[in-house]
């Protein structure tokens, strides 16, 4: 696990094609993130750098992850990891990307 | 030259159609926001370009939608088109529906009943319905599931509670219809700016006459075999409710079962049902110049929600209820097994009122004449959810 206090990591991050067409991206994201790399710090600087997903990833009232998105790193499910936790070391290095994947569901 | 702007909500989309004042000639532009479920579509009656959106998704929760161009592009309220992407900028909250609890002004934050009858907490899921105010462009009111009304006056950026809906005391008795609880309908009196009237299924129609500070349940005369007491003050299935502009204490209701009628404000209601094949439906509305003429869409029951014998019909009174004929030419009259919603009609205002309705098999279907005969604009969209229509001069 990693995080230096004030140092500035770039973070890569992939999203379902429904939110890269909101905010009008494509591809994995690259996201600059000071401090300990948590999911709680990625998801903060993915909202403040693309403000139309507020509310998308984490309900807005509670800050609750969606129930039928869930989080991945790694081959390892974060999903009900406490969002304070640092996210894997390869995550934090840029090496892999942290997935933000939406449930296999709906027609 | 005068012309129609008919914007359509799909389980998977919004698209909008528009033709001159013939009505001859379609365009059909979209899909919008490809892919999501778009519960309603309304554009401002003060400025026709000014449309609003809800675009929904269970993944992805709630998001609102804007067009300043009479529908051409969109944006998020707060994110305006040339601020989209990069660089950094406040994050919106366009789309930020949290239920009043605050002291000052709202209402504790109770629970209401599900299914089983037990109580329930409220939990925000989607905005049903949006109605833009009558005079300010930037003022609209989103009627949301678990049924609550809000308020924005900033073109949509943000919003507020009217919380002494939910918390005016039946709260606790209301519960989900088979779609959710939502707030459908609102209808904004054109000649009281102080008076509104809402609409909650399960629970029933409700009145303000002071802009929302307090609210009164107007169900008397509903009757309702499926609830235990069938004439209780709250959890009627209302499906829709509808009202004229020139008489806005005269409002007709599409009720999970009868269609009733009240001459009052909503105080009294009386059943119009009267020669209808079947008297359950969802869709309602007005013609737009003759206050009497109501259109309905009959569909067979609660258990089989399509037309009577495969055939799709309109069907017209005009004589304020009671009395209905079938409308049926130019409308599938075999083998149609479709449901029309109940925000999926809509009249326009030219000379010769037309009537528009949506389907769940995809089609639009446009009458020039007041119902008398029909044609589909299009065909096969996706599931349609709201139908809505601009008159435009």
């Amino acid at each position: 696990m990693s995080g230096g206090a004030a140092e500035t990591r770039t973070i890569r991050v992939q999203i379902p094609y429904h939110l890269r067409s909101l905010a009008q991206v494509s591809g994995e994201l690259r996201l600059e993130v000071s401090g300990q790399v948590t999911l709680r710090a990625v998801l903060d600087a993915l909202e403040v750098r693309y403000p139309m997903l507020a509310g998308t990833i984490r309900d807005h009232a509670t800050g609750e992850r969606r129930p039928f998105l869930r989080f991945f790193a790694c081959e390892e499910d974060l999903s009900l990891q406490s969002p304070e936790t640092p996210l894997p070391d390869a995550v934090a290095a840029g090496r892999e990307p942290l997935l933000i994947i939406g449930a296999i569901a709906g027609g | 030259m005068s012309g129609v702007r008919v914007l359509v909500g799909t389980r998977k989309g919004a698209f909008v159609l528009t033709a001159d004042g013939k009505r001859r000639d379609w365009q059909v532009s979209g899909p919008f926001f490809a892919g999501w479920e778009i519960y309603h579509v309304k554009g401002s009656p003060v400025d026709p370009d000014r449309i609003y959106a809800s675009q929904t998704s269970g993944w992805f929760g709630q998001l609102v939608q804007r067009s300043d161009d009479g529908g051409k592009t969109w944006f998020q309220p707060g994110v305006s088109p040339a601020e989209a992407g990069p660089p950094v900028f406040p994050a919106t909250i366009s789309n930020r529906f949290v239920y009043d609890s605050s002291p000052a002004t709202g209402k504790p934050l109770t629970t209401h009943q599900w299914y089983d009858g037990t109580q329930h907490p409220w939990e925000f899921k989607r905005v049903w319905h949006f109605e833009p105010s009558l005079t300010d462009a930037n003022t609209v009111y989103a009627g949301v599931e678990d049924a609550a009304l809000f308020r924005s006056t900033d073109g949509g950026e943000s919003w507020q509670e009217l919380s002494a809906l939910r918390g005016h005391g039946t709260g606790p008795q209301w519960q989900p219809g088979a779609g959710g609880m939502g707030l459908h309908t609102i209808l904004l009196d054109p000649t009281n700016p102080d008076r509104i009237y809402i609409a909650i299924s399960a629970a029933g129609a409700f009145r303000t006459d002071d802009a929302g500070e307090t609210w009164k349940p107007i169900n008397k005369g509903l009757r309702s075999q499926y609830i235990p007491d069938p004439t209780a003050e709250v959890g009627h299935c209302v499906h829709h409710v509808a009202m004229h502009p020139v008489r806005p204490d005269v409002l007709f209701m599409q009720k999970h079962w009868d269609v009733m009628r009240s001459d009052d404000a909503g105080d009294n209601w009386r059943e119009v049902s009267g020669n209808l094949p079947t008297d359950f439906g969802f869709a309602i509305d007005v013609h737009a110049h003759e206050p009497e003429t109501l259109y309905v869409v009959p569909i067979k029951s609660d258990s089989e929600h399509f037309p009577i014998d495969g055939k799709l019909r309109v069907y017209r009174s005009r004589t304020g209820g009671g009395e209905w004929e079938p409308l049926e030419k130019g409308l599938p009259q075999k083998d149609c097994y479709v449901n029309v919603l109940r925000d999926a009609m809509a009249v326009d205002r030219l000379e010769e009122c037309g009537i528009y309705f949506g389907t769940t098999g995809g089609q639009v279907y446009a009458s020039s004449d007041s119902g008398d005969t029909w044609e589909p604009i299009v065909r096969d969209l996706p599931v349609v959810l709201s139908v809505e229509v601009q008159t435009l001069q």
